[in-house]
């Protein structure tokens, strides 16, 4: 099968200029055979499950990305929702198995490990309850664990009791965290439709029907899809689907690729590939630079939800062809602190909250990595997560919120977080209140959507 | 992996002895050509070679420090890489 030159400099392009890489390679690792009731057994457990599971994942993902040359980003672990497998445990608080996980995290050598998580919503377990009331302390004391609680889906509805405390959790979360700008918050999730196999954290967990052990793989690679874009002349908009849709596949391929060859060689399961794309604070490496390439002044103006529409759909069709195996979120994501474009567009004042959420019901993730001030009310966060659970539920897909209120600042304010997890300015809420909606409780039922059958 | 195939490309301004330095490093490494194909377009060099591996104990990353290496003493930039990653980007 004979390569063309052409073909071959666009892929060295891809590389060198344009920013593509393979996001995240995350090892799913089933942790249900560690349940015990006692809680130093338990710690003990999971550390040598994980270990023993990922001891070569570090070196077997360096020499695929020295054999192939494409950079393979971060090397990330997700583990069975610790509410369920701790649901034994005597103990009051689960921050030690937070600890645990840290460690484990640390010795093994990857950034982070997602799987402090909880699936409430038709409501809390005891052992629910314990682990969303350690999150702060958790989150507070650890560097690496990312946590998750799914309070809605369409099937179910939304749990409102949760969503309340969620409010309160965040707020707890920011306070204790109050030194790193309400670090904490951007290492949670709240999420409606989780899904199983996501990749990408801070969501990730290894849900329950998945295997023993698997490999799962999120590509990136707005940079490419941008300079796709901008390379044509005076395209229609069937033109920008066509070329997204493309190079869409060409990015996918990389990452069917790269995790089908890791998977064989660490002996797992190939789960699934997660075509989404994920921007960074790179320069170029933005989808707000996508969305405003298609011909938006500035992104979150009128238009916006539309184009986001059209790229989210092309990225789809064309990650589809190129792997046997999508799931996780496969959409693009639009996180405001770690996307240049988007920290642009919010200085502006282009692009508002009301906005974004909008832009939520046409993408996959939801409102990701937004800093609100400091004194924004409970209540009012848990409004912010309720009207995100609704837009997921009604619409049959994934959405979450990860919201920072970070603690001292105000509208306008610039909050630092660094690395990956980028810069974010302080957007403005709704001054009027939600309280007396939230404090309310119970359960939003399932929508006539859920009966399908 | 199917092969021990890699493609190298070179690309960088023409000078003397760009294929003599670059196949010198290769015949050390016992990396044999397989197919070449080489342009030079004003004054730009560029040159894409299908590379084979033979032997077993094939030392990787050393190949590829060697070639980085002679890519900087010539001034141009070399980078190696599998071929699967272009029969996967560039095929179904």
């Amino acid at each position: 099968m004979i390569i063309h030159p052409e073909e071959i400099l666009e892929t060295i392009k891809m590389v060198s200029s344009q920013h593509l890489d393979i996001r995240t390679i995350t090892m799913g690792i089933n942790l249900r055979g560690c349940s015990h009731p006692d809680i130093a057994t338990f710690n003990e457990n999971i550390y040598s499950r994980i270990m023993r599971a990922a001891e070569n994942l570090v070196k077997t993902t360096t020499e695929i990305q020295d054999i192939y040359g494409i950079p393979i980003i971060n090397r990330r672990i997700s583990v069975t929702p610790i509410a369920i497998v701790a649901e034994a445990c005597q103990t009051d608080d689960l921050v030690s198995v937070a600890e645990t996980l840290d460690r484990a995290a640390r010795e093994v050598g990857i950034d982070f490990i997602g799987g402090f998580s909880a699936l409430v919503q038709k409501g809390m377990t005891p052992g629910d309850l314990r682990l969303i009331q350690s999150i702060p302390l958790a989150l507070a004391s650890t560097q690496k664990v990312c946590s998750s609680i799914n309070v809605a889906t369409t099937k179910a509805g939304i749990n409102m009791d949760a969503v309340a405390m969620m409010g309160h959790i965040i707020k707890e979360t920011a306070e204790l965290t109050r030194d790193q700008n309400g670090l904490g918050c951007a290492k949670l999730v709240i999420f409606a439709n989780a899904p199983d196999d996501n990749p990408f954290m801070a969501g990730a967990f290894h849900g329950i029907g998945e295997p023993d052990c698997v490999i799962n793989v999120g590509v990136s690679g707005p940079g490419v899809v941008n300079s796709a874009v901008r390379a044509l002349e005076n395209p229609s908009l069937g033109d920008i689907a066509e070329c997204i849709k493309k190079t869409a596949f060409k990015i996918t391929r990389m990452g069917e690729m790269a995790g089908r060859e890791v998977a064989r060689r660490l002996n797992a399961q190939f789960g699934v590939l997660d075509l989404s794309l994920a921007p960074t604070p790179a320069v170029g490496d933005s989808v707000a630079a996508i969305l405003e390439a298609m011909g938006l002044e500035s992104c979150g103006t009128h238009g916006t939800t539309a184009a986001l529409a059209l790229l989210n759909d092309a990225v789809k069709k064309g990650g589809a062809m190129a792997s046997s195996s999508v799931g996780g979120l496969s959409g693009a994501f639009i996180p405001v602190s770690e996307d240049e474009g988007m920290i642009r567009a919010v200085q502006r004042g282009s692009l508002s909250l009301d906005k974004l959420e909008a832009m939520t019901s046409v993408c996959s993730v939801g409102l990701d990595m937004i800093a609100v001030p400091g004194d924004t009310p409970a209540s009012t966060l848990s409004a912010i997560i309720a009207d995100e659970m609704a837009i997921g539920m009604i619409n049959k897909k994934t959405t979450a919120v990860r919201i920072i209120p970070a603690p001292g600042t105000k509208v306008g304010d610039m909050v630092e977080f660094g690395g990956l997890l980028g810069t974010a300015p302080v957007m403005p809420v709704h001054n009027f209140s939600s309280e007396i909606f939230i404090s309310r409780g119970g359960r939003i039922p399932a929508p006539i959507q859920s009966l399908t059958n | 992996m199917s092969s021990s195939r890699f493609v190298i490309t070179v690309i960088g301004l023409d000078r003397v002895g760009i294929v003599a330095g670059i196949s010198r490093v290769m015949a050390e490494h016992r990396v044999n050509i397989a197919d070449i194909r080489q342009t030079i377009m004003n004054d730009l060099f560029t040159m894409i070679m299908l590379a084979e591996v033979t032997g077993e104990n094939f030392d990787l990353s050393a190949f590829q420090e060697a070639m980085s290496g002679i890519g900087q003493e010539l001034g141009v930039e070399v980078i190696v890489k599998h071929e699967d990653v272009f029969r996967f980007m560039h095929r179904i």
